[in-house]
Order: structure tokens, then C-alpha cells, then sequence
């Protein structure tokens, strides 16, 4: 899958691309445990994204635990209707930071 | 094949109280205002059509209990939570006490919300009834003895009437058991649980609570795909959302609604029947992760169309 990056000063902005499913999440998962180091703060860019299983939230569960465990933050931004209505079915707005824009969570990450 | 749901309820029973009662009632009256209901016809046909379950019913109290009539000449249960109180004394007012029957219980293992309601199944009592429980757990006997004796239970296990007889199943392998074909499998549990599937004339029924599945990516090896194979239906442990169950109640042993549909659209079920609910869930809460499951397993993009139950008390199914 594609992931692309971008850095907005301190923090760390990820944009994964298409579907975050069994085949794609491994890939996802080691780039966004990979991007939070000690202290980090990291954006998923959800814009480009159609789609996240059960294995994709459990990458951001694991990325989120981690985060807290590091002092850093993680959130995410501009979900779609499908990916904003999975949010809402496995309850992972309680999980991690949401945001409507990417300029929303990056005022706040800063 | 039928199957019978005597008990719904995940971890406790979990009774409706007066002022849940009350609400229902109201959320009824409300509903009816606009609506022509001078017979008895057109008031039955409004509960049915016109109110939600959540107000015209309720998921239910009892703890797990299933039946499956499959054409035997015994009764075949799954587990006796709370809800085989009721199963027995529906078959005792069916039949009066003085018919003998043969009773095989499938148990998935021995936390107490899945055989606390033995002492009170009246047919236990009745000599000349015999109750064979098969289950893949050695202590079986020791968990049933301990829960009803002194000091916990006035009429002590050992001198009950039926003859009450534990066979030990090993996972993996394929029983016989009163025309049915019966395979157990082990789950990941705190001090584990074993599914069952159950195959009669090419349909099959897979009983599958207290079950957590940990995995990275689920991928066609994964066990509980093949286990779970075209089974015609699935009884499924989905007491948690998924972000509960990989975070604060990460290995408490149960599932999510989520993983039920993706697991089960890999193994190609035809019909998942989400169990075990959450005793903090009320009835319009279990609507609710109905309505979403269903929505889940429309969105995700799977080929394999899914059909989509919340359990509750008094629940038949035909496959």
C-alpha cells in the first residue's frame, strides 16, 4: 500500500492510501509503530483511505498504546463516510483523536 | 434443525426492572397515538410491525442456554446457564413429570454464568431422567458437585434423582451423539472454552461463546475459518466492540461484532447469530450494535452475503 509523508514542523504526517485491510495493515502497522518514537506526534491523513478492517484499527490500537507509553500523540484526521461509520461501529473514536481536517489536528498537535 | 435460545445474556443474568418495563410501555403508548387499534388484530399487528423489538420484546436475562431439536429421540443443549430453568420447566408443562427423558448437555466450560442454572432444572430431580454432560474440561464433575453443596446450595448434587453422567470429549475429534455430528474445538478463554459443531444431513451449527480471537491478520489459516466453514449458522460471543476488546478487556475471553462478521464472511456462514450480550447493554443498546453490525457487514466489501441476528430469549431458527 501507499503511504505517503509529509512533515508539518514537529509533527510527523502519514497518508495511507486505499484499502487498510488483512493484506495491507502489516505494512501500515510498521510504518506507524516505526514513525512513533519517544515523544513523537503523528497524523494519519485519512482522506485517501476507502476502507479499515478490524486488523487496521488494531495497527492504530497498537500505535495509540504505544504513543501514550512514549509520551507522544497520535491522531487521526479527515476520516470518509465509510472509514467515519467504522469509527463509530468498533467505538475507536474513544480510542484515538479524531479530527474533521488535517489543519484541525495539526492546530491541535501543535 | 431447530434451534432454541432459553438464555442470551453474557456473564449474569440480567432482569428488566420496573422502570425499564415502564419505559417500554411508554415508548409504546407514545408510538400508538396515531394509530387505529380497535381490535385485538390490529394491536397485535402493530406490535409486530409498527414497534422496534427493543420496545415490543427484549433480548432477554438468562444466561447461555441453547436447545437444538434435531429430529432425536433426546434433548441436546448447549450449556445450562440460567435459561435451562425455563427449558425445563416448559418440557415439564409439556409433558408432565412422570415421562422419562435422555438429556445431552454440550458444555463450553465451567464459569458460572454457563451452569448456574443446573440446580434449578427441575428434570435433575426426576429419577429415571438421565442427563449426560460432554464436555472437554476434566473437573466437571468437581465444578457441579462444588456449586450445589453446602454451603451454597440446599439440596446437595450428589443426591439429586436423575442419573447425571459427564463424558469427557476431546478436541478435534468427531462424535456421534443421538444422530448428530459433534466436533469440538478449544477457544481462547481464561482457563479455556471449547466450540461445538453440530452436522445433521449436510446443515451444520456451530456454537461458539466465551471465545476472544487474537490474531495480527486474519488470513484463511486461521483455525476458527475452517471450523467455521459454511456453516448454515453461527452462535457467536460478540459481547464487546472492538475497541473494548483489544484494550481494557483485552484477554476477558470474549469477542467483538466486528470480528464475528469478518470471521465469519471469510468461513462464508450464511447466518451469524451475535450471543453472550453484554450485561451493561440494555435492549436499545443491543439494537443498536444490531443495526451497526449489519451496516458492518455491508460496508466491508466482502462477496460473501452474511445474514445478521441479535439472540434473545425465546429466539427459533430453522436451518
Amino acid at each position: 500500500m501507499e503511504i505517503g509523508e509529509r512533515r508539518d514542523g514537529d509533527i510527523l504526517v502519514l497518508s495511507p492510501a486505499g484499502r487498510i485491510d488483512n493484506d495491507t495493515s502489516p505494512p501500515f502497522q510498521t510504518r506507524l509503530l516505526g514513525a512513533l518514537t519517544p515523544g513523537a506526534a503523528v497524523l494519519v491523513d485519512f482522506s485517501a483511505v476507502e476502507y479499515i478492517s478490524s486488523a487496521g484499527l488494531r495497527a492504530l490500537m497498537m500505535g495509540s498504546k504505544q504513543s501514550k507509553a512514549a509520551n507522544g500523540r497520535l491522531a487521526v484526521a479527515a476520516l470518509g463516510p465509510v472509514v467515519k461509520e467504522i469509527f463509530e461501529i468498533s467505538r475507536f473514536s474513544l480510542v484515538v483523536e479524531v479530527f474533521d481536517t488535517p489543519a484541525g489536528a495539526l492546530a491541535a498537535l501543535r | 434443525m431447530l434451534i432454541r435460545f432459553w438464555g442470551s445474556r453474557g456473564s449474569i443474568p440480567t432482569p428488566l426492572g420496573y422502570r425499564a418495563v415502564r419505559t417500554k410501555i411508554r415508548e409504546a403508548l407514545l408510538a400508538a397515538r396515531h394509530h387505529q387499534l380497535d381490535s385485538p388484530e390490529s394491536i397485535d399487528n402493530f406490535i409486530a410491525k409498527e414497534l422496534p423489538f427493543s420496545t415490543s420484546g427484549t433480548y432477554g436475562g438468562n444466561s447461555s442456554c441453547v436447545e437444538i431439536e434435531a429430529g432425536g429421540d433426546e434433548y441436546v443443549l448447549c450449556d445450562v446457564g440460567s435459561g435451562v430453568r425455563e427449558f425445563g420447566n416448559a418440557l415439564l408443562a409439556k409433558h408432565g413429570p412422570a415421562r422419562k427423558s435422555r438429556f445431552n448437555v454440550f458444555l463450553s466450560h465451567t464459569h458460572w454464568d454457563h451452569i448456574m442454572g443446573f440446580p434449578f432444572f427441575t428434570p435433575s430431580y426426576i429419577p429415571g431422567n438421565v442427563i449426560r454432560i460432554h464436555g472437554c474440561h476434566n473437573a466437571m464433575r468437581d465444578v457441579f458437585i462444588r456449586q450445589q453443596s453446602n454451603p451454597c446450595f440446599p439440596i446437595d448434587f450428589r443426591s439429586l434423582g436423575a442419573t447425571i453422567e459427564f463424558v469427557e470429549l476431546e478436541p478435534g475429534r468427531t462424535y456421534e451423539i443421538d444422530g448428530l455430528s459433534v466436533k469440538p474445538i478449544r477457544q481462547n478463554h481464561p482457563s479455556d472454552s471449547y466450540g461445538f459443531r453440530f452436522s445433521k444431513n449436510g446443515k451444520s451449527m456451530v456454537y461458539s461463546t466465551d471465545s476472544e480471537h487474537k490474531f495480527d491478520v486474519l488470513t484463511e489459516n486461521y483455525p476458527f475459518v475452517e471450523f467455521f466453514r459454511d456453516a448454515d449458522l453461527l452462535i457467536f460471543d460478540a459481547q464487546y466492540s472492538l475497541a473494548d476488546q483489544i484494550s481494557i478487556k483485552e484477554d476477558w475471553g470474549h469477542s467483538s461484532n466486528m470480528i464475528a462478521v469478518e470471521l465469519a464472511q471469510l468461513a462464508r456462514v450464511k447466518h451469524l447469530v451475535m450471543y453472550h450480550h453484554e450485561p451493561v447493554f440494555d435492549d436499545k443498546m443491543i439494537e443498536k450494535v444490531l443495526g451497526e453490525t449489519r451496516r458492518y457487514a455491508e460496508i466491508n466489501g466482502s462477496p460473501n452475503k452474511l445474514t445478521v441476528t441479535s439472540a434473545y430469549d425465546g429466539l427459533e431458527i430453522v436451518i
